[in-house]
């Protein structure tokens, strides 16, 4: 009797180490950026400010990650003492190749978000929903769902769905607690298109 | 004019007399919202047109023979949307923001029970994945997703053209966008401008001046859907003529 119980722990020990451990693991797929970026060094050794790189067109689009041209306007050749820059230099910009940056925000094709709305009108700080990235020194690993095929950062961090920060998981729930918090209407044309 | 602090219920007038069924509107839709050229085994049934030009005619011998074009499309219903109560799967949705009809085609699981309960016939199925001939790709709408095989679209008043106007308001910091900012392609690309936008709510607007003009008229108002397409002709025998149209289509499943 004693024997059968201590099996029974042992079993749903492993069960739950399985359930909540290895299968999150074997969940996504892990890929590094093709290049290393700081934000750090942009912001305080450069002096640059969010908007330099980030900005909103007249149209209303949000250029989000910039493009390859926004780079050159500094680094046509090696400024720094950088590695990584010296990769941006030769294997990117001296080719004229687009640097593949895996996206972690990247949503679905079928949901719509205006930085524009969230930024200009509603005031949000960049960090409500990207976290402490604009002051990071390094990106980090890209973690990519072998199923869906979405970023890590669209569900989350944490597994079991518990946000411990506002910018914790992108999904839909997320979008409409806020929105339900701030009684923005949560009708589907709102966030999809 | 900026709109006013009232909700805005948008609609379209359709003039029936400048109409001449060039079909520039079925086009400019289908360029608008990502519908693929048609499969090779497409016919009338199974193609997609969110926007489709239909005639009817007088019946009577020449030379009193009239015809008159009609572009259906979505009639935006305002009450018990026909679609949206049979939906199993609340994948239709009424807009109470801007009283658009939504299709969500990712919810949607292909039962078409919305396109017969659709008394318009203004709702079309995937038949097929759709596919597009290679470059053509590169020319999608960012602003409209594309759909799978084996759901339901239908028109949404090009909303993608309202979120990005809705976009370019935020930049310049405005809540409300005003209504010149707005319309869809279908009224932007007619070559005889036919078709009004703009706000019903709003009574300034041109649309509700005309749609409430003695000429204009619903389709099978009768039902109680409160469309929110209207029509206008000054030949009396249009009417009634489209209605029959759309009877007939239902009878003979014209439109799936």
């Amino acid at each position: 009797m004693k024997f059968q119980f201590l099996w029974f722990l042992a079993g749903l020990c492993v069960m739950l180490f399985i359930g909540w451990i290895v299968f999150p693991y074997a969940l996504y797929e892990r890929r590094e950026q093709p290049l290393q970026f700081s934000h750090k060094v942009h912001t305080e050794t450069a002096g640059m400010s969010c908007d330099n790189c980030h900005a909103f067109k007249e149209d209303g689009r949000f250029t989000g990650i910039p493009a390859l041209s926004k780079c050159m306007e500094c680094h046509t050749d090696v400024i720094g003492t950088s590695p990584h820059e010296r990769t941006l230099v030769d294997e990117y910009v001296k080719q004229n190749r687009e640097i593949p940056w895996l996206v972690y925000a990247r949503q679905p094709q079928n949901a719509y978000f205006s930085h524009a709305s969230h930024v200009k009108l509603a005031g949000l700080n960049c960090d409500r929903c990207h976290g402490p990235h604009g002051t990071s020194d390094s990106l980090r690993t890209y973690a990519r769902n072998r199923i869906s095929g979405y970023s890590r950062d669209i569900w989350g961090n944490s597994i079991s769905g518990i946000k411990t920060a506002s910018w914790d998981g992108m999904k839909m729930d997320d979008c409409a607690d806020c929105h339900n918090q701030h009684n923005v209407p949560n009708t589907c044309l709102k966030c999809h298109k | 004019m900026e709109s006013n602090e009232k909700k805005p219920r948008y609609g379209m007038v359709i003039d029936l007399d400048r109409c001449n069924g060039c079909g520039n509107c079925t086009l400019a839709c289908a360029v608008e919202n990502n519908v693929p050229p048609a499969h090779e085994n497409a016919n009338e049934r199974t193609g997609i047109t969110w926007m489709r030009v239909q005639k009817v005619d007088n019946n009577r011998p020449y030379p009193e023979n009239r015809s008159v074009y009609f572009p259906l499309t979505c009639q935006q219903c305002d009450h018990h949307t026909p679609c949206e109560s049979v939906c199993p799967q609340k994948a239709v949705e009424y807009d109470t923001e801007t009283g658009i009809v939504a299709q969500i085609p990712v919810r949607c699981l292909g039962c078409r029970y919305c396109m017969t309960a659709c008394p318009y016939h203004a709702r079309y199925f995937n038949w097929w994945d759709p596919e597009w001939p290679k470059g053509m790709e590169t020319a999608l709408n960012p602003d409209v997703s594309t759909r799978m095989r084996g759901v339901v679209e239908k028109c949404n008043f090009c909303h993608g053209r309202l979120q990005a106007a809705r976009a370019k308001a935020a930049v310049e910091g405005r809540r409300a966008i005003a209504d010149a900012e707005y319309i869809p392609a279908c009224a932007e690309s007619c070559p005889t401008k036919a078709i009004y936008f703009g706000n019903l709510a709003d009574a300034g607007s041109e649309v509700s001046r005309l749609a409430k003009e003695k000429n204009s008229f619903r389709l099978l108002e009768q039902l109680g859907t409160e469309p929110k397409v209207y029509f206008r002709s000054e030949q009396s025998w249009v009417h009634e003529q489209m209605n029959a149209k759309l009877k007939t289509a239902e009878k003979e499943k014209i439109h799936g």
